[in-house]
């Protein structure tokens, strides 16, 4: 019924990212599935941070704020909470929503605010040339930061977001924007905070992520439906499985309000109210 | 009504001014908060200060009042009354208890020998046995028996004391409310030495508020249509966010608890983007954290307000206790050229009303706001005439004509028509990256210096009006002073007139941007100014050098917090000399 298509929720601006890049695919995921949606593009808002993968909004035609580096999903859930009505979407890299944004990404996920959150995972901080992230394994030895490595154990990302209360996690593969696109709509559609951990390669920094595409596997099973079976099941994860791991059923933060009162009418409260005699 | 008492000196105001101190759990605050409650029943005006210890229950503290026929906010020279309910930690806050041989001090023989500090003065001292006194009431307390002596040394109706008593502690029920009443009794009955002087009772008809600094910037930012706030919260800045919760869900908004300073402006930013007027509030070491953000908001030009309810610092500081020592983190804080807007409220009731103008301004502006606080104006309690609203701002310049829309127009006001999210046609991406008209990235030259040009030019070019600052009285000396010392410049001025020496006060509400021709001509024919701050390294005294033009003759009053200047110390510092 949409007239739109995907192409319509893309703006003609062309990417800074190389050629290569995991990133390009997101967008084309991202807009296939809002077209698949029909969501109306002045009712979404996408938000990001800082980094190679922040800056997804310049590229697709719904409102869009870029912001400063890590605070995406802060201020995806001021323009939720302002503004029920709104499709809100955050997007950024490892670094951004795990490191400089880290502590963002666990009240996030506590919080609950109905947000999807496109985390853009290419295991290297790519804007600044190659240092290592949060998600980096201990012994990449690339950075001439870390030359021995970070020497530190990734973030994982599932673990992570899993024991912070998260309602959706779902892990796809930009080599398949197909079914990347499938997983974005569906965390769109959860009616909470929804992460879409993508697998993002660089192949500027980490070339050897081509290899992803032979690791990627898909996740078959129905997804894990409570926080203890989950952790139980992908304790043991490479962090490769993907598709929809876990969705539960968990109310989303909403405060009420009621527009019952003037702000004059409260300033009667002020009053002093004189001595009757 | 006793009134054979001595009319107060010509040069001071007729007001009183009470301390009643004690350690946690004896009541010092709530009897405090009675008395001033009381003495707005009967017409008067007031203020009631704080001096806490850090401790999070029960550290000693001082409720410290000044009450007048006539509109007071001013700090004053010395306490009239001393009601002490014990001496435990009683040297912490005795700086800002100052007592003179004109003071009577109320003090409790069960609770050991008066402090060498309050007998050095030469204050009178009387016993008040208020703990024995309490003691033989069931249920019966030390504060309720020194309210009752306070209410009879400043000839309050005890039926008021206990009215308001009932009304505050009501549902403490019926036994509870005749043990306060039989101790107020006691107390009022108690043999005592009159004050030096007393309060004219003048039953007032005016309307009155009574209400926090902080309970008025809140108001304020209600009354100018913010409907969101993101906030953690500091010391002594939660009493916004208190007031503000219930609040704005009464009227159609939202208050949200953030994880930290960082998320907390960086909420308020994407309400704002969302078409929401949005505020946050903080103190000094959150203000630290959200200046990246203040950036974001003038590149982005996303209208917000921050209120700083400013405290001892640098670091943690003094918490609970206040200092103007954040003027030159909101002036300058931001890196890269950063207009913004900066201003100040200089009373109690004008924390509401320069809380909304700020709202306003940043939206109109599309622009940060700070708004500078301080813990002396946010954590006193007053009674005072109904703040007047804030003066009228256009608001949110939305655009009409979208085929045309470019988010960053450069327009000859400065100001580009914006879109909020859900128009049609209007989408856009705002930035904290420089930007071409369009909103696209941009690295070059000609779009940066365009785009800072009209950044600059909106607030340069806005007529913010008589507004920008409070100005009083005539002559050749000018007290050139900014926020919460302004109570006491104006009752300096007051005083050097009744004296007969004209003194002009210039409070600036407005501090960025500068207004150089607007303050030239308030200092027309000044030829000596007194600068009066709370800052040791003089912030403002060099905020002034750096953006005004200032008579040769300036003296400079600039002390650190927690200890408030008092109008005689400004009388004593106004250069009468040529």
């Amino acid at each position: 019924m949409n007239a739109l298509t995907a192409q319509d929720y893309k703006s003609d601006l062309k990417p800074i990212w190389c050629p290569g890049c995991g990133d390009y695919s997101v967008v084309t995921a991202l807009a296939k599935a809002l077209a698949e949606l029909g969501r109306k593009r002045e009712d979404i808002a996408l938000i990001s941070g800082i980094g190679c993968s922040s800056r997804l909004p310049a590229y697709t035609a719904v409102y869009g704020f870029h912001g400063v580096h890590g605070r995406a999903l802060a201020v995806a859930t001021g323009v939720k909470l302002a503004r029920p009505d709104l499709t809100v979407l955050a997007a950024g890299g490892d670094g951004d929503g795990l490191s400089i944004g880290g502590n963002h990404f666990l009240h996030a996920c506590r919080r609950n605010v109905d947000l999807t959150y496109l985390l853009m995972d290419n295991q290297v901080y790519g804007m600044t040339k190659g240092q290592a992230s949060p998600t980096t394994a201990p012994d990449w030895c690339e950075s001439k930061l870390t030359p021995h490595g970070p020497e530190i154990a990734p973030v994982m990302p599932l673990p992570l977001a899993l024991a912070a209360g998260v309602g959706f996690f779902a892990r796809g593969f930009s080599g398949d924007p197909n079914g990347l696109a499938r997983l974005i709509a569906a965390a769109i559609r959860h009616p909470g905070f929804a992460v879409v951990h993508i697998l993002s390669p660089c192949i500027t920094f980490r070339p050897e992520q081509r290899g992803w595409k032979q690791q990627v596997r898909a996740f078959e099973a129905p997804p894990e439906a409570t926080q203890a079976a989950a952790l139980a099941r992908f304790a043991e994860d490479d962090g490769f499985t993907t598709g929809v791991l876990f969705a539960a059923t968990r109310p989303a933060f909403m405060p009420a309000r009621a527009a019952r009162r003037t702000p004059e009418a409260l300033a009667a409260r002020f009053a002093v109210q004189p001595c009757s005699d | 009504m006793d009134t054979n008492l001595p009319p107060a000196p010509l040069r001071a105001p007729p007001a009183l001014a009470l301390a009643i101190t004690g350690s946690g759990g004896a009541g010092a605050m709530r009897a405090g908060e009675i008395l001033l409650a009381a003495a707005a029943s009967a017409g008067l005006y007031g203020r009631m200060t704080r001096a806490m210890g850090p401790q999070i229950r029960g550290g000693e503290a001082a409720a410290l009042l000044r009450l007048a026929p006539d509109a007071i906010e001013s700090p004053p020279d010395s306490i009239d009354l001393l009601i002490a309910l014990d001496w435990e930690n009683f040297a912490r806050f005795a700086d800002e208890i100052p007592l003179t041989q004109a003071s009577l001090v109320l003090a409790d023989p069960d609770q050991g020998p008066v402090p060498q500090a309050v007998t050095a003065s030469g204050a009178r001292i009387a016993a008040l046995p208020a703990k024995a006194l309490a003691r033989a009431i069931p249920g019966g307390r030390a504060n309720m028996v020194a309210l009752g002596a306070a209410s009879r040394l400043l000839g309050l109706p005890r039926e008021l004391l206990a009215d308001t008593i009932a009304h505050q502690l009501g549902a403490k029920g019926e036994e509870a409310l005749a043990a306060n009443r039989a101790a107020l009794d006691r107390g009022a009955a108690a043999e005592l030495p009159a004050l030096a002087r007393r309060l004219t009772l003048r039953p007032s008809a005016a309307p009155r508020w009574q209400l926090s600094g902080n309970q008025a910037t809140g108001y304020g930012a209600l009354a100018a249509g913010v409907r969101f706030v993101a906030a953690y919260p500091i010391t002594p800045a939660t009493e916004v966010l208190e007031y503000l919760a219930p609040a704005l869900a009464e009227t159609g908004g939202v208050l949200v608890q953030a994880e930290d300073e960082l998320a907390a402006i960086n909420m308020t930013i994407g309400a704002s983007f969302a078409g929401t007027p949005a505020l946050t509030a903080t103190s000094g070491p959150g203000l630290a954290l959200m200046v990246e953000a203040l950036g974001l908001a003038v590149a982005s030009e996303t209208p917000l307000v921050v209120v700083d309810v400013m405290r001892g610092g640098p670091s943690t500081g003094i918490p609970t206790k206040s200092e103007q020592t954040d003027l030159n983190i909101a002036l300058y804080g931001l890196h890269g050229d950063a207009p913004h807007l900066v201003l100040a409220p200089n009373g109690i009731g004008d924390c509401a009303r320069t809380t909304a103008w700020a709202v306003g301004l940043a939206e109109t502006l599309q622009v940060p706001a700070l708004v500078l606080s301080d813990q002396a104006l946010g954590q006193s309690r007053a009674v005072i005439a109904p703040p007047p609203p804030a003066p009228p701002t256009p608001g949110r310049l939305l655009a009409e004509d979208l085929a045309a829309f470019r988010r960053y127009d450069v327009t000859p006001s400065g100001i580009s028509p914006m879109t909020l999210p859900g128009t049609e046609g209007g989408a856009y991406v705002a930035d904290g990256l420089e930007h071409t008209p369009r909103g696209a990235p941009s690295a070059s030259y000609t779009d940066h210096a365009a785009q800072l040009a009209k950044r600059a030019r909106k607030l340069a070019v806005f007529d913010f009006g008589a507004d920008w600052a409070d100005a009083e009285g005539a002559g050749t000396i000018a007290i050139l002073t900014w926020g919460s010392p302004t109570a006491a410049a104006r009752e300096a001025a007051m005083r050097a007139r009744a004296d007969g020496l004209a003194v002009r006060v210039i409070s600036l509400r407005l501090l960025a941007p500068a207004q150089p021709a607007r303050l030239a001509a308030l200092l027309t024919g000044v030829t000596r100014v007194l600068v009066v701050e709370q800052s040791d390294g003089a912030q403002f005294h060099r905020y002034l050098r750096a953006f005004y033009d200032l008579p040769p003759a300036v003296t400079v009053l600039a002390r650190p917090g927690p200890l408030p200047i008092r109008p005689g110390e400004i009388l004593a510092h106004l250069p009468v000399q040529e």
